[in-house]
């Protein structure tokens, strides 16, 4: 079947290419009903990139319409739609899904050295899920469109004429899609690792995966619950959440931020986890303190469940209860402190590569940063109590979001793309592109900082005058981030039919997935890989003659 | 199970491609069990937390309300899934060790148990429906028929005519919260019962045995949890003093 | 290309200046209340540890970049893969300046939660989307009007959904929930007009939603007291003062005055129209009607709009109905 890559038999396959998990069934029904991991993440990879280019043509049109305060395109109550759908779209659908289910479903089990995850069938179910899911939001989008924010907050919801049902049937789907991978991931790593891969022998990201897991698997349910509480009272008129039937809309909010604050948690971990094979690999260099990333991570998903009445400081929720809940998100803070550092001693006397993933890397690193400490102004009592609801949170959130899990979902879609598509990119556009990101990101975001701690509230259609100048340059950034996130799509295309063929280990990584050819057979590894420390580099070399690296014993 | 067609010859047909052993096979499924198990009960847990809030804020509104609830029936399921849990876990041994008919026999009588369960279950919404005893926004009741199958107990700690104590206010919320747990624990008899059926179905085609039970194993832990919520749901909604 | 990075430049320099043409910082507007210092202190203590470490990493992100940059024929040095010693000094001292930063965010707090005892109580209706201010004796305003140097407590309500009071002058924001009474209080230093939002996101008119904050010396308050107490009295005819009357009470979140149905209907040009309800039968509209309308709204239902206006018997008095239909005749159909 297909060739392995050990020593220095390094092949470059010819032509046609011998078989892989890409051409060894044919037809569309191979692909709909595979139960191949890497097929199912490839699909889930196609699935949220379109997704991210939805939300992000949504987010397009928002910077049009606030380019300028008075009207420019939409009415309130469009505008109203677009940022709720915008915000929807990229959390139910990209970023919550995006690296676990994407990159993180074709990579874990190679990385683990297995055939499969678990449950494949589950895992297939998974998908078929997501696209039932986002079937029902695009299904509220064209009926009547949703109105509420992402954040489904009542009794709102109760009073709009939106689709608030269909939307929140498709996130309840969404949800199960959700579990179905965390419950995959956690087993796969339990009962599926090789001989000689011990938990301390796990590269970072399976870590980050796990960790990421349990999140999924502990908060998604709770998400299930109080969809469901707000749909049967939409459709019986329960009363739990309404207050005019007796009910409390402030236990709405716990609800909902019980499961969407571990949920940010879902969100970042995967990315942090992204930078710990990103950094060691383009420096050449060890990770500096594996186990000390390896518990944060643990300890940020387990702290990350006690958090989550921050959002709630001036919801008139119990001060105590306030307080207890900004002591706590403190202790999220240090964790992700030392995950900065640790990547930055990484770097050390390291023998740094500027390619695309590490341009990116280094981007999260600076981006994070900013968004990590911008998170200290939300967390600190009396000043969440200026900032809360206003831009500085949505440029706080998006430091996070953007700045970090898109970013890092670059950083890995770039890392891995030689790996699942068999296809080099072009590198100078790879990094000119990055830069255009990482600008255009800047000058979007960071003006809305400083408008929010001078007091403009956001979801706002309009805006007074005195805002004008920060909503104008926030604006021209999206254009420029936007612009270079298009070039970033052209090149990665052109590369599917143009680029060059890519070796088995285009970057001089030493964890499992690139032992196997590019793109991987079918099973993943004809032979048993050879299991060793996944930061230890002194066995790969390179060869110039084939621009690739190569594993000596 | 869901064997690759390239599959070689002397892996079992009951093992899947990417397993190594039995063994294997059977630890990640049950774990993949135990960690759904986790997430069926955070899901109740978001009732429950409701519930005590509720209870906490309003303990009139639940003491009041109560005794509508017909304790008998609610004694008699829970008794009736106390005892296919019985069943139920006998069928699992009796998977384990090959005795195909107990195991189509046990499974057949905790299906049966199941029946009972709904068919009693539906007997309480029968009478809450006919007596207006419903969620918040359809609270309409009727007093005068509900005082029939209200029980005798409570009637001695009210004063004569004031069976039920004066109603306070909001009363509908607990029916609102009745109708939610008992629903969702419902929807996971019937999901457990379609699971069994499942089971009984490949247990009749002797598709288990010493190597390969893991499914009777996990459809049955998945019994035990449901049983088990009702087994908090009962005292919390029908023994409340 | 060039001209458009020029342009984003100078606009960058035009953010810096005119961020701080206001008298306040780059980051926040001036402290206009005497309570300020209990966000302004902790803001630019985390502020300036930000821009410590944001500038450490960046420093050592750039000298790492530069100085270890891969060449022909270097390898990387193999140093320590972990250090206790180092990963726990980096562990604590983030710790010591985060428990600093929660004790002084909490010690701001409790000032922003607690009002003097003797403060001057305000009351605060929300509703879609307008907000309606009611003094001790009984005066309704839609702006905020409040005395210079004295503490004032609002006392608020929302009649729909969740709405937030925001001052960013004051420092102040508290969520308005429907179902419970939440408070914030605030001092003024000095008289002014200051901006007033509403920042929990409630729908359409969301962004429109907004109030002025008017300090009044004393003196100058009790007159503006005076003057908004007696809307018949202070008006000049009787229209005016039911155009007062329905931007006090919020008509116009339900009704358009030009024609264009919103919730409720329109009232524009209503008077000679004969109105069909939802019970079949019709009627021509007259002063009687629009009084039981205001009184009982849920006696007549148009014909295509939902039971759900509130009613305002007892609100308002004979005389400022009166009023309002006077208002509702000049908006004729012309």
């Amino acid at each position: 079947m297909a060739t392995t890559v050990d020593g220095k038999t390094a092949d470059f396959p010819t032509d046609r290419g011998p078989l892989n998990y890409l051409n060894c069934d044919r037809g569309i029904l191979s692909w709909a009903f595979t139960l191949d991991h890497k097929r199912i993440g490839l699909m889930y990879l196609i699935s949220i990139m379109a997704s991210l280019g939805l939300g992000g043509l949504f987010a397009m049109l928002i910077r049009v319409e606030l380019a300028h305060s008075g009207q420019q395109i939409v009415d309130e109550n469009t505008y109203n739609q677009l940022f709720t759908l915008h915000g929807a779209i990229m959390v139910f659908l990209f970023i919550l899904p995006g690296i676990p289910a994407a990159l993180g479903n074709f990579v874990l089990p190679i990385m683990l050295g297995a055939k499969d995850v678990a449950f494949p069938r589950l895992n297939l179910a998974s998908y078929h899920l997501w696209v039932i899911g986002a079937l029902f939001f695009l299904l509220a989008l064209v009926t009547g469109g949703l109105d509420t924010g992402w954040t489904l907050y009542v009794p709102y919801a109760f009073q709009t004429d939106t689709r608030v049902l269909t939307a929140g049937v498709g996130a309840f789907i969404l949800g199960f899609s959700s579990i179905f991978t965390g419950i995959n991931f956690v087993a796969t790593i339990h009962t599926l690792r090789p001989p000689g891969m011990t938990w301390f022998k796990m590269p970072l990201f399976l870590w980050a995966l796990y960790a990421t897991a349990i999140i999924q698997v502990l908060a998604t349910p709770v998400l299930g619950i109080t969809l469901l509480l707000l749909a049967a009272e939409l459709v019986l008129g329960i009363g739990i959440f309404d207050p005019t039937k007796g009910g409390d809309p402030i236990l709405f909010q716990h609800f909902f931020w019980f499961y969407s604050h571990p949920a940010v948690y879902i969100m970042i971990l995967p990315a942090m986890g992204i930078m710990s094979e990103v950094i060691p690999t383009f420096s050449r260099k060890h990770i500096f303190g594996y186990r000390f990333i390896a518990y944060s991570s643990v300890a940020i998903a387990l702290l990350g469940f006690l958090v989550w009445g921050h959002h709630m400081f001036v919801s008139s929720q119990s001060s105590l209860a306030s307080t207890i809940f900004s002591l706590l998100t403190f202790s999220v803070s240090i964790p992700s402190a030392i995950k900065v550092f640790n990547w930055l001693a990484t770097m050390y006397k390291g023998s740094i590569a500027l390619d695309t993933p590490m341009l990116y890397a280094l981007s999260f690193i600076l981006l994070f940063g900013i968004g990590g400490l911008t998170g200290l102004f939300l967390a600190t009592l009396s000043t969440d109590v200026q900032l809360h609801d206003t831009y500085f949170v949505v440029a706080h959130f998006h430091y996070t979001m953007v700045g970090g899990t898109l970013i890092a979902f670059m950083a890995g879609l770039h890392y891995w793309w030689p790996k699942i598509t068999g296809r080099m990119y072009n590198e100078f556009w790879g990094r000119l592109c990055s830069i255009g990101v990482f600008a255009g990101f800047n000058l979007t975001f960071f003006p809305q900082f400083v408008m929010g701690s001078r007091g403009m509230p956001r979801r706002y259609h309009d805006f007074p005058e005195k805002f004008e100048i920060f909503h104008f340059l926030s604006s021209i950034g999206a254009f420029l981030m936007g612009l270079a996130m298009l070039g970033v799509l052209i090149y990665l295309l052109y590369s599917l039919f143009k680029g060059r063929r890519a070796p088995a280990n285009p970057w001089g990584s030493a964890t499992l997935e690139w032992q196997c050819s590019s793109p991987p057979p079918k099973e993943n590894f004809a032979e048993t890989p050879s299991v060793s420390d996944p930061y230890d580099y002194d066995h790969i070399k390179y060869d110039p003659e084939k621009n690739c690296y190569y594993r000596v014993n | 199970m869901s064997a690759a067609p390239d599959h070689d010859e002397n892996h079992p047909h009951d093992l899947a491609h990417h397993f190594d052993t039995h063994r294997q096979q059977f630890d990640a499924g049950k774990l993949g069990m135990w960690i759904f198990l986790v997430t069926e009960i955070l899901l109740f847990s978001g009732l429950f937390c409701a519930y005590v809030i509720y209870r906490a804020n309003h303990p009139e509104i639940f003491i009041y309300a109560h005794q509508f609830l017909d304790k008998n029936l609610g004694a008699l399921n829970t008794a009736v899934l106390i005892f296919s849990s019985l069943t139920m876990a006998w069928a699992v041994r009796a998977a384990q060790l090959e005795q195909k008919r107990a195991l189509v026999r046990l499974l057949s009588i905790t299906l049966a148990c199941g029946f009972v369960f709904l068919g009693v279950k539906a007997v309480e919404y029968h009478h809450k429906w006919h007596d207006g005893l419903l969620w918040a926004s359809q609270y309409n009741p009727k007093h005068h028929d509900s005082a029939e199958h209200n029980e005798a107990g409570h009637g001695a700690e009210s004063d004569g005519e004031g069976l039920h104590g004066e109603e306070p206010k909001n009363v509908g919320l607990f029916f609102s919260i009745y109708f939610m747990m008992t629903g969702l624990h419902a929807v996971h008899v019937i999901a457990g019962m379609g699971a069994i059926a499942w089971v009984l179905n490949r247990a009749r085609k002797g598709h288990f045995n010493r190597r390969y039970f893991g499914p009777v194993d996990f459809v049955g832990l998945y019994w035990h949890l449901v049983d088990l919520i009702w087994i908090y749901l009962f005292p919390l909604l029908y023994l409340i003093h | 290309m060039v001209d458009f990075a020029v342009g984003t430049l100078s606009d960058l320099s035009r953010m810096a200046l005119l961020a701080q043409s206001d008298g306040g910082s780059f980051w926040l507007p001036p402290p206009e209340s005497v309570s300020s210092w209990a966000v302004d202190n902790v803001f630019y203590y985390i502020l300036y540890l930000s821009y410590f470490f944001f500038a450490l990493i960046f420093a050592v992100l750039v000298l790492f970049v530069v100085r270890y940059r891969r060449r022909p024929g270097v390898e990387a040095v193999k140093t320590a893969t972990h250090s206790t010693l180092l990963e726990a000094v980096w562990s604590l001292i983030p710790l010591g300046l985060v428990i600093i930063m929660f004790y002084a965010g909490f010690v701001g707090y409790v000032e922003l939660r607690s009002p003097p005892e003797q403060a001057y109580e305000i009351l605060v209706t929300a509703r879609k989307w307008s907000w309606q201010f009611t003094y001790p004796d009984g005066t309704m305003a839609t702006d905020l009007h409040v005395p210079v140097g004295e503490p004032v407590r609002l006392v608020m309500s929302s009649e729909d959904v969740i709405h937030s009071l925001s001052i960013p002058a004051f420092r102040v924001k508290m969520d308005v929930v429907p179902g419970r009474y939440t408070r914030t209080w605030f001092q003024a230093k000095q008289p002014g007009k200051f901006d007033l939002y509403c920042t929990e996101y409630c729908g359409t008119g969301h962004s429109d939603m907004l109030a002025s904050v008017v300090v009044h010396q004393r003196e100058a308050f009790d007159a503006w007291l005076v003057e908004a107490g007696d809307i018949l009295g202070n008006s000049a005819t009787p229209v005016e003062a039911g155009e007062k009357l329905f931007r006090l009470h919020g008509c116009g979140s339900c009704h358009s005055t030009d024609g264009t149905p919103r919730i409720g209907p329109t009232l524009k040009g209503i008077f000679g129209e004969t109105h069909r309800f939802s019970d079949g039968s019709s009627l021509a509209v007259d002063e009687n009607y629009v009084r039981q309308s205001i009184n009982e709204p849920g006696a007549k239902i148009r014909e295509g709009y939902k039971n759900q206006m509130p009613t305002y018997k007892g609100r308002l008095s004979n005389d400022e109905i009166t009023a309002l239909i006077q208002y509702l005749k000049s908006l004729d159909g012309g």
